[in-house]
């Protein structure tokens, strides 16, 4: 932006003492660009972690669908990670750990908002569209 | 370093900076973004949501298995994989400070991102041929929904990376532009991310259905 | 007239035709006359002062937290007056359906009263407000210059008034939702609002969420890394806290209530079935995704007040605030509960006793963190030498108020019970009884407490306790009757009755109505007669109430850069630490100050949205591809500015910091 942005501000600080880059200045070279390693690491991670779960769907090498799904979303969650470690370059410090917290903070909240979401709505599908025969049986059961 | 800024320099407390100190406008960029992209999070999970509790009601209309081609969708995933990597190669010219060599990756990565969004535009068109509109169930309302934003994500990305690149290739890798391939950057690997979860969800565990 | 039958859309106007305008509706016509009058005097006034040069340089265009936040503040005061122009048409009307009158609305036009009242005042009125409130004061009390982005500010602003001029235009062209203020469908869906009331509120919240989403991050942002040396976490004020929460809780909720509406309108546009009753669409999906929105925005009006009552409290007291570690935690804790309680909005969805009793006891729990604030509250007032003024009596009136609110608010949190009180009255009186009694009430300790800062003059006392002991007596007037009504099993949004014997109910609650008419008629009084006393109750001070935090380090109003040097702080009462340890303010020694610049492009963006939200709600396709790529085609122009700051020249700081000293010297010998 300005050359201002060339100074380092250490002192506009009052809870800067926790990094060990610049926080943000454009200019500032040791800024989580990563390496030429980590992003061929996390490359080759992420086409082995995609090739075997469309293996896995493609030729169903597994007998059970159950355990296919539960692999397919294993290596998801694990490829998440990947990509974020080695392409996001997220870590426990970035932005003296700011960064690191809002993500935790959103995860929480996707996951109340997905888990809670389909609770409530299987809840609501299973007690207000009964089939017709358990209703037929809970009127009966209700028979004095 | 706080306590080097509150100690006394001749024995009284200190109340004020005799110096500017200089918030410079990008100190805050990086968490802004990420701030934002934290709430795209959300609207994501939301689409995700809907999916979830929607996306079995085919209306007696076309499932995941009848309309799917899983080799279509690995073409698909590895354009976006590949566009990722390009991108981090542009990220690491940048580093470098090779301006001509950044611009070529970035261009790279475009015209992945480019290749996505043509398979991915092929895939809908052909859906909507053979019938399968956004209109024709709830299932299917929640799946061009949900892919169609990310596609929705991925076309201003490229607008954004174009733009950039224009910039650039202006003023060079100052730091403003700097700033702003970084943000892009992880707005780029965050819609990857995004992906992962697309085809796990709705592809993948759509065709064990 | 609600247009029911499709209407031919027409490719150069689309579906706008004459009949849009409702000219044969008196109350509406009455009203648009009165509006263009209003309208009529103000721009006369404008062109005659010549302040339109003035109003665009200073302040529609500048970056400046604090002239940002006293726009927001203007445009919450005049949202508010539209709808409390509703809610005494719903009032008025209510008191006289009896006995086989029809009242003098139509039920047309009375289903978009109660609809425009619930979405403005929640999103034009109180969230501007709020967001107003939070702009101008946390840069001040975290002792920085600015925001983090001071354009997305600008921005953010404009997004916000882009939305309620979208809503405004409903009144006079075409119809406004009939919806009740959350649009449910299937009655939002296009069989059954086929016409454009429903568009007009979906594109107002969209383009007015963008704002408040910006806005949200920019504040984060700048609490997180714009704080002055010395200030951790645990030493910001409360107030700081609580609207760090709150901005949490907007970044983290307002893109679900996007999400939503953006499923709604594929219904409406594109024919999809997310919520229609076919084809595997699920209407209490919208209920159930809505509310996981809605219900943190209970908390993101709530807690910036909470922060407001800490530091009036505090400060009116001449104490330090009475467990200030547990005042933060127990923010925090309703910031995460708060995400937590959703289903309480809908028990009689039928999810079974399971999920309801998970989210009553949720509900309940959320009750202990906001009891013990209240505590605190008392604690600090316990011994403490209290001082009656105006933001002090609106403490203590929410206390006694919401205290109660609360109550009514735990039991409709027991799903039994809330199976017989679902959509009663009993309902709108407690959730008026928490949003009047906690955010209004709040907001006017705050106006009170914070206008001799922004303005640098105090608000007359006088006027002040009249519209207090109106809005105090008028709001306990209004809304009990609400409660009873409820009790008896009255439903809300009835506009006729048949049974007389509850007609006094409701003439009461009239009456209370125009109590708090009073009131702000009041407050207003009070606005103007202290800008034309100005001169008697000016602050050369800066700091009228011995005031605790860093705000009142500052001359009133402060100057464009906030503070000539960066303070440093050591307690989390930073400006009583400092006067206690005999602070003498630096005399030399002045810097230049780096600021950010001021642009037309937040006014620019914002006008080509609502000339997009109009081609979307009146299907004038190419209008709305025309101002679509407008916005972007500006929004890249913008970015292609790398030129967004200027410095404010040492000699210039000099001036201003000499006249305060003389003026401060001033005072010391009168």
């Amino acid at each position: 932006m300005s050359e201002l942005a060339h100074h380092t501000d250490n002192l506009g600080r009052g809870h800067g003492d926790s990094h060990g880059h610049g926080h943000g200045h454009g200019h500032d070279a040791h800024e989580a660009h990563g390496s030429f390693k980590g992003y061929m690491t996390g490359f080759v991670l992420s086409v082995i972690l995609t090739a075997v779960p469309f293996w896995l769907v493609m030729e169903s090498p597994l007998a059970s669908p159950q355990l296919t799904a539960f692999l397919v979303v294993a290596f998801a969650a694990v490829q998440i990670v990947v990509h974020m470690i080695f392409f996001l370059h997220m870590n426990a410090s970035s932005e003296e750990g700011w960064n690191f917290m809002a993500f935790v903070f959103t995860l929480i909240v996707v996951v109340i908002t997905i888990a809670g979401t389909l609770w409530v709505m299987y809840h609501m599908n299973t007690n207000m569209m009964p089939q017709m025969d358990t209703m037929e049986q809970n009127e009966i059961g209700q028979q004095p | 370093m706080s306590t080097t800024v509150i100690d006394t320099r001749d024995g009284e407390v200190q109340f004020h900076l005799a110096e500017e100190p200089h918030h410079s406008e990008g100190s805050s960029t990086m968490l802004g973004f990420w701030l934002y992209l934290m709430s795209d999070c959300l609207i994501f999970a939301i689409l995700f949501a809907t999916y979830g509790v929607v996306g079995a009601n085919y209306a007696a209309g076309p499932s995941p298995k009848d309309l799917f081609d899983l080799e279509l969708v690995a073409i698909n995933t590895a354009m976006l994989l590949f566009s990722s990597i390009t991108y981090g190669f542009a990220m690491l010219e940048m580093a470098r400070n090779r301006k001509s060599a950044t611009l070529l990756w970035l261009g790279i990565t475009g015209l992945f991102g480019l290749a996505f969004l043509g398979i991915e535009l092929y895939e809908f068109a052909h859906l909507i041929h053979e019938g399968a509109t956004p209109q024709r169930s709830a299932f299917l309302s929640a799946f061009f929904t949900l892919v169609g934003t990310h596609g929705l994500h991925v076309t201003f990305g490229t607008i954004w990376l174009v733009t950039l690149m224009v910039q650039v290739s202006k003023h060079g890798l100052i730091p403003a532009n700097r700033r702003r391939l970084f943000c892009l950057s992880m707005f780029w690997h965050f819609l990857d991310v995004i992906w992962i979860g697309v085809f796990t969800f709705v592809y993948l565990l759509g065709m064990l259905r | 007239m609600a247009i029911t039958n499709p209407v031919p859309v027409s490719p150069i106007f689309g579906r706008l035709t004459l009949d849009a305008f409702p000219i044969h509706e008196p109350v509406i016509l009455g009203a648009f006359v009165g509006t263009a009058l209003i309208g009529a005097v103000v721009l006369f006034a404008l062109f005659k002062y010549r302040l339109w040069g003035y109003l665009w340089t200073e302040w529609f265009t500048s970056v400046d937290h604090k002239k940002i936040g006293i726009m927001y503040m203007v445009l919450g005061l005049i949202m508010f007056l539209r709808g409390f122009a509703d809610a005494i048409m719903m009032r008025v009307q209510q008191a006289i359906a009896f006995n086989g009158s029809e009242g003098y609305l139509n039920a047309h036009h009375y289903d978009q009263v109660f609809t425009a009242h619930g979405v403005i005042m929640i999103f034009f009125v109180a969230m501007p407000f709020v967001t107003g409130l939070m702009n101008y004061v946390v840069p001040l009390q975290i002792g920085a210059r600015d925001v983090s982005f001071p354009f997305l500010n600008n921005f953010s602003f404009w997004m916000t008034t882009a939305g309620a001029v979208i809503i405004m235009i409903s009144l006079f062209v075409g119809e406004f939702a009939q919806t009740g203020w959350l649009a449910f469908p299937p009655l939002s869906g296009l069989g059954a609002s086929p016409y454009v009331g429903v568009d007009y509120y979906i594109w107002g919240l969209q383009v007015a969420g963008v704002g408040t989403t910006l806005s949200g991050i920019n504040l984060i942002a700048t609490i997180v890394k714009m704080r002055a040396p010395g200030m951790s976490l645990m030493k910001m004020p409360v107030f700081t806290w609580t609207s760090l929460c709150t901005n949490v809780l907007i970044v983290a909720s307002f893109p679900v209530l996007t999400a939503v509406l953006v499923l709604l309108s594929l219904d409406r546009y594109v024919g999809t079935n997310f919520f229609t009753n076919d084809f595997g669409g699920n209407p209490m999906m919208y209920v159930n995704l809505i509310w996981i929105w809605g219900h943190p925005e209970v908390y993101i009006l709530i807690l910036p007040l909470f922060g407001v009552f800490s530091e009036v409290t505090s400060t009116f007291s001449n104490k330090r605030l009475f467990g200030y570690t547990s005042m933060v935690y127990a923010t925090v804790v309703i910031t995460i509960l708060s995400y937590l309680v959703w289903l309480h909005h809908f028990f009689t969805m039928g999810s079974g006793a399971s999920v309801n009793s998970f989210f009553g006891i949720t509900t309940m729990i959320i009750s202990i963190p906001t009891g013990a604030k209240i505590f605190n509250w008392l604690f600090t007032m316990y011994r403490g030498r209290i001082r009656f003024e105006l933001p002090m009596m609106w403490t203590v009136a929410f206390m006694l108020t919401f205290v109660v609110g609360g109550m009514t608010g735990v039991l409709l949190a027991v799903p039994p019970a809330d199976f017989v009180l679902h959509n009663s009255l009993f309902l709108v009186a407690h959730f008026h009884n928490v949003i009047i009694g906690g955010v209004l009430f709040g907001l006017f300790a705050a106006i009170n407490y914070w206008w001799p800062k922004a303005f640098g003059f105090k608000l007359d006392v006088f006027w002040g306790k009249v519209s207090f002991w109106c809005w105090v007596v008028g709001f306990w007037a209004a809304f009990m009757p609400l409660y009873i009504l409820g009790l008896m099993g009255v439903t809300r949004r009835m506009r006729v009755f048949d049974d007389p014997s509850i007609q006094i109910w409701f003439q009461i609650a009239a009456l209370g109505a125009f109590l708090i008419a009073c009131g702000i008629g009041a407050m207003l009084v009070q606005f103007a007669v202290s800008i034309w006393r100005r001169e008697q109750l000016r602050d050369h001070t800066g700091d009228p109430w011995n005031g605790r935090t860093l705000e009142w380090a500052t001359s009133s109003p402060p100057p464009a850069y906030n503070f000539a040097f960066t303070p440093v702080i050591h307690d989390n009462d930073a400006w009583s630490d400092m006067k206690k340890r005999g602070y003498q303010r630096p005399l030399e020694g002045y810097r230049s100050i780096h600021m950010p610049s001021s642009t037309g492009t937040g006014v620019i963006l914002s006008g080509l949205s609502v000339a997009l939200a109009f081609a979307l709600i009146w299907y004038i396709w190419w209008l709305a591809a025309l101002s679509f790529l407008g916005i972007i085609a500006v929004a890249i122009a913008h970015s292609f500015n790398y030129h967004r700051d200027f410095h404010i020249p040492a000699e210039e700081v000099v001036a201003t910091e000499n006249a305060r000293t003389e003026l401060l010297a001033a005072g010391v010998r009168a």
